[in-house]
């Protein structure tokens, strides 16, 4: 575990870089996160971060790039256009949740 | 500044039964969503899994399988299932039907759903020429999914940089 300031705010990260507490995460956090990863936010990203943190507030974990793809009505193209190559590990980044555990 | 290779995987799927459809599928797609580059080759049995005539009617025999216990069908006690009920007729059906409700319970789509779900994603997927004359297939027979028809050479041509896992 490491403190790393993001966004002009210092909060933990783990060694993937990811939020160990989802509840530091801001919208600011997601665009600093997002850049990082060498993506852009549109509508579209906001509407799948923010199912993804809906998702997660509901059942306690991380949503699979399947569930998201069904539960947010984003068809599995449009989802690793979004989030290009790795769309599972950078969006649970960008939202400030852990990464996703299912297979599917 | 040197730009890092992306890690390549490749899939050949040989196998027609139920089970052996899977293994692929759901690994193939772990690898899509971290980003790893897929690719994967229908040959002999496999081809089933990509023709629109087949892949709907995947089927487990229970013979010559040992993991096919009653456990798995919600009995207190587990014991193998003897090898001569295997053979009874309607016992294939049996074990498929149970074998896809085991499946949509832990949320995995049907075979051909997945193909779709792992082409949208960026699978490459071929069918296997010699399998596919063999067989008197024609390209109408496959589903759209596939990419197209390749020889043995082509495929390994084609995967020259992937990590290869025979199925």
């Amino acid at each position: 575990m490491a403190t790393k300031v993001i966004a002009n705010k210092e909060v933990e990260v783990n060694d993937e870089g990811y939020l160990v507490n989802p509840d530091d995460w801001t919208e600011d956090i997601a665009r600093a996160m997002a850049e990082e990863l060498g993506i852009e936010l549109t509508d579209r990203h906001w509407e799948v971060i923010r199912f993804v943190r809906n998702y997660y507030k509901e059942h306690g974990k991380s949503p699979t790039m399947h569930q998201i793809s069904k539960g947010a009505g984003v068809p599995t193209k449009e989802l690793f256009k979004l989030f290009p190559k790795g769309p599972a590990k950078k969006v649970a980044r960008i939202a400030g949740v852990p990464k996703p555990e299912g297979c599917i | 500044m040197t730009e890092e290779k992306p890690r390549k995987m490749a899939f050949i799927c040989s196998k027609g039964n139920l089970d052996m459809a899977y293994p692929a599928l759901i690994m193939g797609w772990a690898a899509l969503t971290e980003g790893v580059d897929v690719i994967i080759f229908f040959t002999f049995w496999g081809l089933d899994m990509i023709n629109k005539k087949r892949v709907d009617h995947l089927k487990l025999p229970p013979v010559g399988n040992a993991s096919m216990r009653t456990g798995m069908m919600g009995f207190p006690i587990d014991f193998g299932i003897p090898q001569w009920m295997g053979v009874l007729p309607g016992m294939t059906e049996i074990a498929t039907a149970l074998m896809k409700k085991k499946i949509a319970e832990v949320e995995a789509p049907p075979v051909k759903e997945m193909l779709e779900m792992l082409h949208d994603a960026g699978a490459e997927m071929y069918a296997c020429k010699m399998t596919v004359d063999m067989m008197g297939l024609k390209e109408e027979d496959l589903l759209d999914v596939v990419d197209g028809i390749v020889t043995a050479g082509q495929f390994i041509e084609m995967t020259e940089d992937a990590q290869i896992i025979f199925i």
